[in-house]
């Protein structure tokens, strides 16, 4: 007996993309082409075709200064990347650590549970830009001896401090998601409750949690031009530089461009990563 | 089955190809070049009236007056005719033959000056400075303020002792976003430093309160309001020399608009009558007052 | 048989969820060596009583000795406890995300710190002694049921425990696989392991355990040796029982 049929997962085998879809036979195939085709040429005609186009084409698309500007822009980008890089790995740690003390059992124990509470409402509650703000003027107008005044430093803090409370749910959802017997397995074999959590907990909720996880990074890549509102020069406000130089948009256009090249890797990296998982994990032996 | 939501699509598609072909038919007719600058010849927004943009809120020195409860405009009130920038918007359109009560003002953010389309304002006057950039996408008038670019630092801070523009090289200096400060600080200063840029400026002044950045470039007419109200413990450093074709702030049009001219006409007869000189005396008067920073 | 030492002992234990009472007061002495196991309804407390045992669920009364030691006490280190008295589930509870191997060597290595060589080479002798071998570095998804259940009875024993807990770990099986798994409970009963199995396989129950307790309503209503309680039954709940059973062809 195979353990296909066993698991009633037979279809294992020719599990398809989600965006390819059921495209099997010529004809299907033909038919998804023509109605590629003629959504998008509908919609180029009818863009081309409106009252504004010209001026909106040479207000958004100059190519001219597309080209001088995607240097200025991409070389400030350099920026966008290092902060959310540096913001992304603490927040992994900071946001598990979080979702951790959440978990914790016991009556000793609450006003931590308490406190993550409060932290996760509280941060998710208010506006990014809000925190990016208090903390980026409020912090070091205190003029504290040994905290930093760099902009740079408050708004990474702010995008750490707002995302954690966003993956602290997201881990929650996953530890939450792995099964109570899980745990009783692991105990039972004498593992600590903190071996348990490391070796057994974390690693199958964090390997469900990517999507959503990849998600919320997204969301940080895009709000790390929020940075620029404490004065740091990231890629969006140096396209804001350039277009109040020329009263052009093109810039931001370049900007956008940017930010999408940087997002869509990022998302086939994790279909790839949860295809591996799950080619490994059910598809065949690991090595 | 399978074909109907092509038929669909395509269907779809059609209807939207002929209501953009409806709005292609009514495209606004361009304005007749009139070379005439009376009211009526006038290409405006709404006929007879003349519609001024400046964003809100407007500061002191160039709008002044306290906004009635009410009213949207916030720290000063455009329609008082106070400050150097209302004055010269009501003087000229007291050139073109508005009576007072004919002008409306509109509150336009900066980005908003520039963006394409149709605009809500016969002109902006916003401390908008011409580039020949800039005039690519927009019309100017003519200079209605020459400018020079000034310094703040907070009161007993290094960089109130600076001399020279050399002197300001190592600070960390803030501007704000849209202004020609920023160009004036990258290519005349040159800062060790990437300078700061916030969104308005009131986020510029945060910052140096919050001690994020050394000092702020700002025009000189702002720097003697920042000084005097908003941060009283900062001071003016000094004046930045011209370099090159001196700055001036213009009036903001739509691209191409007949009334750019008539504008140019009445601020010409305003500045050889000298009414242009005698309100900047009114109302900016302390300019003389800062040291420059050779 | 009664002169063995004894491994396993409860005294007066009982257990509540909430309102719901579901041990009762069990005694229960289980000697070295010995085979015990646990027949009666769903829902008459064989699983809670293993778990008991284990220390997954915290007794609301009542005493446990693991070789004289008590394991209730509240200041008993209770990883330690576990260490020593090995469980296997009914639905395996194997770790998905590893590799069979790493589930065999996971609390050998991270709990007993045995050197990832010497772990490695012990949960592969223990894998051959199962016919496993050849699946040491699949994932539990890939394996059959009979094969995971084998692998989860090699994961505790990994361990050296001084008991073995099982709890129906052959009612989530296809009927073909439970003989596999049998076989292999058998082979430890042969090594001489102290176990005690909850188990709707009467017929095994009969060939295997030493002695056979019949749990009701959270009590041990009858015990004693085998052959004894399947042929000649005193309590009348057990007759309804092992009539039931009978019928339904179990036994």
């Amino acid at each position: 007996m195979s353990a296909d049929a066993e698991t009633g997962r037979g279809d294992r085998g020719d599990r398809r993309s989600r965006i390819l879809g059921d495209l099997r036979g010529t004809r299907n195939i033909g038919i998804a082409v023509t109605s590629t085709v003629v959504f998008f040429v509908v919609v180029a005609v009818v863009i081309a075709n409106s009252a504004g186009w010209p001026e909106v084409r040479k207000a958004f698309f100059d190519r001219k200064l597309f080209g001088d500007s995607f240097p200025e822009v991409g070389h400030a980008f350099l920026l966008n990347i290092r902060i959310f890089c540096i913001a992304e790995a603490l927040i992994l740690v900071f946001a598990l650590a979080i979702a951790v003390l959440r978990g914790l059992p016991g009556p000793v124990l609450f006003p931590f549970r308490l406190l993550a509470v409060l932290y996760t409402d509280l941060f998710r509650g208010i506006p990014t830009i809000l925190v990016i703000y208090i903390l980026g003027f409020g912090a070091p107008a205190l003029q504290l001896s040994g905290v930093p005044n760099s902009p740079l430093f408050w708004g990474v803090t702010a995008l750490v401090l707002v995302y954690s409370a966003y993956v602290a749910e997201v881990y929650r959802a996953g530890i939450e998601s792995v099964h109570p017997s899980q745990e009783a397995a692991a105990r039972s074999l004498g593992l600590s409750r903190a071996q348990t959590l490391r070796y057994v907990i974390v690693p199958q909720a964090v390997r469900r949690v990517i999507p959503p996880l990849l998600n919320d990074f997204i969301g940080l890549q895009k709000d790390s031009a929020l940075v620029a509102l404490i004065g740091p020069i990231e890629a969006f406000r140096q396209s804001q530089i350039d277009v109040a130089a020329t009263f052009n948009y093109t810039p931001y256009m370049a900007t956008a461009l940017l930010f999408i090249l940087l997002t869509i890797p990022l998302a086939r990296l994790t279909d790839w990563l949860i295809a591996r998982d799950r080619r490994r994990q059910s598809a065949g032996g690991a090595r | 089955m399978r074909l109907k939501p092509i038929l669909l699509l395509g269907a779809t598609a059609l209807l939207a190809l002929v209501a953009s072909g409806c709005g292609g038919g009514s495209k606004k007719s361009a304005a007749p070049k009139s070379s005439g600058c009376s009211v009526d010849q006038l290409n405006l927004v709404h006929k007879g009236q003349l519609t001024v943009g400046t964003d809100n809120p407007a500061f002191p020195p160039w709008f002044g007056g306290t906004p009635p409860k009410g009213s949207t405009w916030k720290v000063s009130d455009p329609n008082s005719g106070q400050g150097f920038e209302s004055a010269v918007a009501y003087a000229v359109a007291g050139k073109l033959g508005f009576k007072k009560g004919d002008v409306h003002w509109v509150v336009v953010p900066f980005e908003q000056s520039f963006k394409p389309g149709s605009k809500s304002f016969d002109f902006d006057i916003n401390q908008i400075s011409y580039t020949p950039a800039r005039a690519k996408s927009v019309d100017f008038s003519d200079s209605y303020y020459d400018v020079n670019q000034a310094l703040i630092g907070l009161k007993g801070t290094p960089i109130t002792s600076a001399k020279t523009s050399a002197d300001v090289k190592k600070y960390k200096l803030g501007v704000q976003i849209g202004t020609t400060s920023y160009a004036y600080v990258t290519k005349n200063i040159k800062p060790s430093q990437q300078p700061s840029v916030y969104n308005t400026s009131s986020d510029v002044n945060s910052g140096l309160k919050a001690h994020q950045i050394d000092g702020i470039v700002v025009d000189l007419p702002t720097a003697f309001y920042i000084t005097a109200v908003q941060i009283p413990q900062a001071t003016i450093v000094g004046q930045f020399p011209t370099v090159g074709t001196p700055e001036h702030f213009g009036m903001v049009l739509a691209k191409g608009n007949s009334l750019t001219s008539c504008v140019d006409k009445a601020l010409a007869s305003l500045k050889s009558a000298g009414t242009i000189a005698k309100i900047q005396q009114e109302w900016l008067s302390n300019k003389a007052s800062a040291p420059v920073l050779k | 048989m009664r002169a063995r030492a004894t491994a396993l002992k409860l005294e007066a234990v009982h257990k509540s969820f909430g309102s719901v009472e579901v041990l009762r007061g069990v005694d229960l002495e289980v000697g070295e060596h010995e085979v015990v196991c646990l027949i009666g309804a769903s829902g008459s407390g064989k699983s809670t009583l293993l778990r008991c045992v284990n220390l997954l669920e915290r007794i609301d009364a009542g005493r446990i000795f693991l070789h004289g030691e008590e394991i209730t006490r509240r200041d008993v280190d209770v990883n330690a406890v576990r260490r020593r008295v090995g469980i296997v589930f009914q639905a395996f509870n194997l770790f998905p995300h590893m590799t069979v191997l790493r589930n065999v060597t996971l609390a050998t290595s991270r709990v007993l710190h045995k050197p990832r060589a010497e772990a490695e080479a012990e949960a592969t002798a223990l894998l051959e002694r199962f016919g496993l071998a050849d699946k040491r570095a699949e994932y539990p998804d890939r394996l059959s049921g009979g094969q995971q259940q084998r692998v989860a009875i090699v994961r505790a024993l990994a361990m050296q425990p001084e008991l073995m807990l099982l709890d129906e770990v052959t009612s989530a099986l296809d009927p073909e696989l439970v003989a596999e798994v049998l076989n292999v409970i058998r082979e430890l009963a042969d090594g001489g392991m102290t176990m005690v199995i909850a188990t709707h396989e009467m017929s095994f129950a009969r060939d295997t355990a030493n002695r056979v307790c019949f749990l009701d309503a959270g009590r041990i209503l009858e015990q004693g040796p085998a052959e004894e309680i399947f042929t000649h039954p005193r309590e009348p709940r057990t007759q309804q029982f092992l009539e039931r059973i009978i019928a339904a062809g179990r036994l």
